[in-house]
């Protein structure tokens, strides 16, 4: 029986809902300190002195750390390299962790205090003189790569930290012969992640065994169990790292943080538990961001409507650090024209470092702002040739009779980009369908007799899920009959643990009562965790293929114990039955694991290799492409530039559906920070690069009062580049918002000729947009 | 400041003698002194909800109110909802719905809905939405967090039985 694409009840559920998660800040450590950090108030500054004397006296402090302390407890170096590879890098940013002579973002992290209290800890954090000579920053990111900006790190020759882009096909002509060019200049900001848990880390030595335990909020435990093994210099088999309960991850909880490492050279040097849980307003300063991007783009189209080329720029913000690499802009760079026929394609892009938070993915990762600029362009396409929006759209969608379909592009691994499958021209179809597009005229017009103006929007996108290369599953059946998972894959709160049960269990027995999880397994040597929405895809993948070498280990030891042949077996809960057969006769996995293990003397129970188990690490090379279409109905007051979102509809398809019920949470979650992204949620920044939003009372979330109804259509095309079938879905609800709530709101001011360039769209932005519209007609 | 007062909490009808700062609030006294950590932090400046318990059967930001100035009263939190092994409609309305992914904010939102169920059952839809959106939730986008609600209010105005 499979349990895929069963609703299944959720396995994290009951502890949750009692209060008994177990989450970073709940777990006890008797004799335990407390550490706060020290961050600087300048976003970029020189550090001269450090007078510590003041905050040593301050009542609980056991012990303050600079750099040159902190330095001293790092034999394998005091830098975190945590950069993907990339050639088109000018120059090295790996972040320090903690810096000795600059500093350069508000909110870095510059020194430690351990006390016995947390209050303690920032009192005496507090107290620390440290002596900082302000430098010159540039204010925003056009300035920051404009000549002459002064650089955001005084030794860098610049700002751009890297020039690349993308190429193919003869762009130059397209435009030439194009009927239309459209083009627009986009702007989007940066926005957090905001899991409702911040980040926190708990070091924990045992001086007797000389090991050093490590509890972190984090979405890649194997990472910073690599990261710490080298700085500290400790061998593998001496450091584990687990991640518990988390509240949220979104992305910034993928990289290592040079906090995490501090915390645990700490603890070891004091010889005590040491803890730090990060409060919202440090989240604010110090967790990775993402989004602020600028682009210039153009889209060249013939008579009819068909795309022949688009190019343009795009300046990335980076922030300070190199925290993850490029991925975030080649990930957009490369999603733009991806599920459209786009014959010719140029952008370039250039990498500016800034003197802001580090930029790594948040939910999205890139895929949100290139859905924004291409369906922008779109929309501008249909107004230049006459078409409607949907009509272009369809008549420029990839189709699926060319599935598998190359693309003239590349992944990061330099392998060619292949969508895999789904109908995208169908998927909007069912959008359209489900949302009444044709029938919207109607309700503009009945709304207009009541004074309200209404307006109806669309996006397309495409996501790509299932990042590889792998990830490792352990599947072994105990002694005490019971199902072992073990797997490097995290939980960070979407139930990637109950979608790993369904897939186990449905090879071995259906019953999810009987299988035992450990996710985010460090044990384990080779693992990557939570990212990308890869879990369910790669991770399940490798489930699949243990559980199906564990059932067949089953079925062999049992048939040569019942002397039946193997296909006369199944395995039904907690024991192997004979098929159709009510003779009673059945062995308990218990017993089956028993004599599997086998017997001094005794050749093994018809199998060669002894033990239920299997390790699997199934390569995946390319990406599962999600595919998805949003419409949004959204209601424009046009005096106060406030947009009220009525409706949102979108048809999916993420190929074979492991949980649905989940699949539609992912979906609705990710729908509500697309939502935040494409109104609300915007740090804002001073000329000095201080940022003015530091906490929820001025950074809005989207709360449940924002939040419209939703409907989701899914259909189903299994992916063909694993055996499930499978795509991520995790971050689909996000992408295509900002966009489809963009095209809806231009939608509702078409008579006043507004055009809608900037996310989040807030109520100031879109007056300015409305006051700009009147001033040129 | 470290001038430690001796009080007693009186949390899920259960007392606790504890010795807290005057400046300790309450959600760090329920959490580090009772022992109860299913109480949950988010902002700690009063925005996110979800740190929310029941004093007096009033839903209350237990960050922003000081552990001393609770003595006394009938503090509600999370763990006292179930009824040893059995879910509170409310909470088993949340599973059902799917009401809950990380489950950070679940417990605020659980007590949050818990004094409104207790204070005012009847309220309409857009009422009740207006008394959610007081707490924030980055997981499930709320819808599913609505449903639950209102099926526990229906739940509560017509039957006096617990859910199946
Ligand atoms: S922690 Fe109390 S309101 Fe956020
Ligand atoms: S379930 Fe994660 S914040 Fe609400």
């Amino acid at each position: 029986m499979t349990l895929v694409g069963t609703s299944l009840p959720r396995i994290e559920d009951r502890k949750l809902i009692t209060g008994h998660g177990r989450y970073l800040d709940d777990i006890k450590a008797p004799g335990g300190l407390h550490a706060a950090f020290l961050r600087s108030p300048y976003a970029h500054a020189s550090i001269r002195e450090t007078d510590l004397s003041a905050a040593l006296a301050m009542p609980g402090v056991v012990a303050i750390y600079t750099a040159a302390d902190l330095a001293a407890l790092l034999p394998g170096g005091d830098r975190l390299a945590t950069g993907l590879p990339s050639s088109a890098i000018a120059f090295p940013l790996d972040r320090p962790i903690l810096p000795a002579r600059e500093t350069v973002f508000v909110g870095e992290p510059l020194a430690l205090v351990v006390a016995t209290t947390r209050a303690e800890a920032e009192d005496a954090a507090e107290a620390i003189e440290m002596d900082m000579d302000p430098l010159p920053v540039a204010a925003t990111l056009a300035d920051a790569v404009a000549e002459g900006a002064p650089p955001a790190h005084l030794d860098a020759p610049h700002n751009k930290l890297a020039q690349f882009g993308f190429d193919y096909g003869n762009v130059d002509a397209a435009f030439a012969d194009a009927a239309h060019i459209v083009q627009g200049t986009y702007e989007i900001d940066r926005g957090g992640a905001h899991s409702l848990e911040g980040r926190g880390v708990l070091a924990a030595p045992d001086p007797i065994g000389g090991r050093l335990a490590i509890w972190s909020s984090t979405q890649t435990p194997h990472a910073l169990k690599r990261h710490l093994c080298r700085l500290l210099d400790m061998a593998e088999d001496t450091v584990t790292v687990t991640a518990p309960d988390l509240g949220g991850g979104f992305g910034p909880k993928l990289v290592t943080y040079p906090e995490e490492i501090a915390i645990a050279a700490t603890a070891r040097a004091l010889g005590r538990p040491v803890r730090w849980v990060e409060d919202r307003r440090e989240h604010f300063l110090s967790a990775c961001q993402e989004r602020e991007q600028l682009w210039q783009a153009e889209m060249a189209v013939d008579a009819e409507g068909h795309i022949l080329g688009v190019r343009g720029t795009l300046i990335h913000d980076h922030g300070a650090w190199t925290a993850r690499g490029l991925n975030v802009p080649y990930a957009s760079g490369m999603m733009l024209p991806l599920m459209y026929d786009v014959p010719a394609y140029r952008l370039d892009i250039c990498v500016a470092v800034t003197n802001r938070v580090p930029v790594t993915p948040v939910r999205g990762a890139g895929q949100p702002q290139a859905t924004y600029v291409m369906e922008r362009l779109l929309d501008a396409a249909a107004r230049a040739t006459g078409l409607t929006r949907e009509e272009i759209r369809r008549r420029n969608l990839v189709t699926p009779d060319r599935m598998p379909c190359p693309r003239p592009l590349l992944l990061r691994s330099g392998l060619p980009v292949v969508l895999d499958s789904g109908d995208y021209p169908a998927t909007q179809a069912a959008a359209l369908e489900a949302s009444d597009w044709a029938g919207f005229e109607a309700r503009r017009e009945a709304a207009r007799k009541d004074g309200r103006r209404l307006g109806i929007g669309l996006a397309n996108y495409v996501e790509g899920t299932g990042r590889g290369p792998y990830e490792t599953v352990t599947v072994r059946v105990a002694r005490d009959g019971r199902i072992k998972v073990n797997t490097g894959a995290a939980a960070m709160g979407q139930g990637v643990g109950t979608v790993l049960v369904q897939i186990v269990g449905s090879h071995l027995g259906a019953d999810p009562s009987r299988i035992d999880l450990t996710l985010g397994d460090t044990a384990e040597p080779y693992g990557f965790g939570g990212f990308n929405s890869r879990q369910t895809v790669v991770a399940g993948a490798s489930a699949e293929a243990a559980a199906k070498t564990v059932r067949a280990k089953v079925l062999k030891v049992a048939a040569h114990i019942m002397d039946l042949p193997t296909d006369g077996l199944e395995i039904d809960g907690d024991r192997v039955v004979i098929k159709g057969s009510n003779s009673g006769r059945s062995l308990t996995l218990a017993e089956i694991a028993g004599a599997a293990e086998g017997l001094p003397g005794y050749r093994l129970p018809g199998i060669d290799v002894p033990g239920l188990m299997a390790t699997e690490r199934v390569v995946i090379d390319g990406m599962a492409f999600a595919n998805g279409c949003l419409v949004a109905e959204v209601e424009v007051d046009v005096e106060t530039g406030l947009v009220r979102v009525e409706r949102l509809e979108l048809a999916h398809d993420c190929g074979r559906m492991v949980n649905p019920v989940m699949v539609d949470g992912q979906i609705m979650g990710g729908l509500a920070h697309g939502l935040g992204n494409a109104l609300y949620e915007k740090m804002v920044f001073d000329e000095e690069n201080q940022p003015l939003t530091g906490s929820f009372a001025d950074y809005l979330m989207v709360t449940a009062a924002e939040m419209p109804p939703v409907g989701i259509v899914h259909s189903e095309t299994p992916s063909p580049i694993n055996a499930l079938g499978l795509k991520g879905v995790g971050e689909s609800g996000v992408i295509p918002t900002a966009a489809a709530i963009a095209s809806a709101v231009e939608d509702a001011l078409k008579d006043l000729g507004v055009t809608i360039d900037t996310a989040p769209l807030t109520p100031a932005a879109l007056r300015a947009a409305i006051v700009a519209a009147e001033a040129s007609t | 400041m470290t001038d430690k007062t001796k009080i007693t909490l009186t949390v899920n009808g259960t007392g606790h003698a504890i010795d807290v700062a005057p400046r300790k609030t309450l959600a760090d006294a329920l959490r580090e002194d009772c022992g109860l950590t299913g109480t949950h932090l988010g902002c700690e400046h009063g925005v996110c909800g979800a740190c929310t318990i029941t004093v007096d059967g009033a839903p209350v930001r237990s960050c922003l109110m000081f552990a001393v100035q609770a003595e006394g009263a009938d503090i509600r939190t999370v763990e006292g909802l179930a009824n040893g092994p059995d879910l509170s409609p409310l909470q088993q309305f949340f599973i059902e719905e799917h009401a809950l992914q990380c489950g950070f904010c679940t417990p605020g939102f659980l007590m949050l809905i818990d004094g409104t169920l207790k204070q005012s059952p009847d309220i309409t839809d857009d009422e009740l939405t207006e008394i959610l959106s007081s707490n924030l939730c980055r997981c499930t986008g709320y819808r599913n967090i609505i449903r639950a609600a209102r099926r526990a209010l229906d739940h509560a105005r017509t039957t006096t039985e617990p859910a199946a």
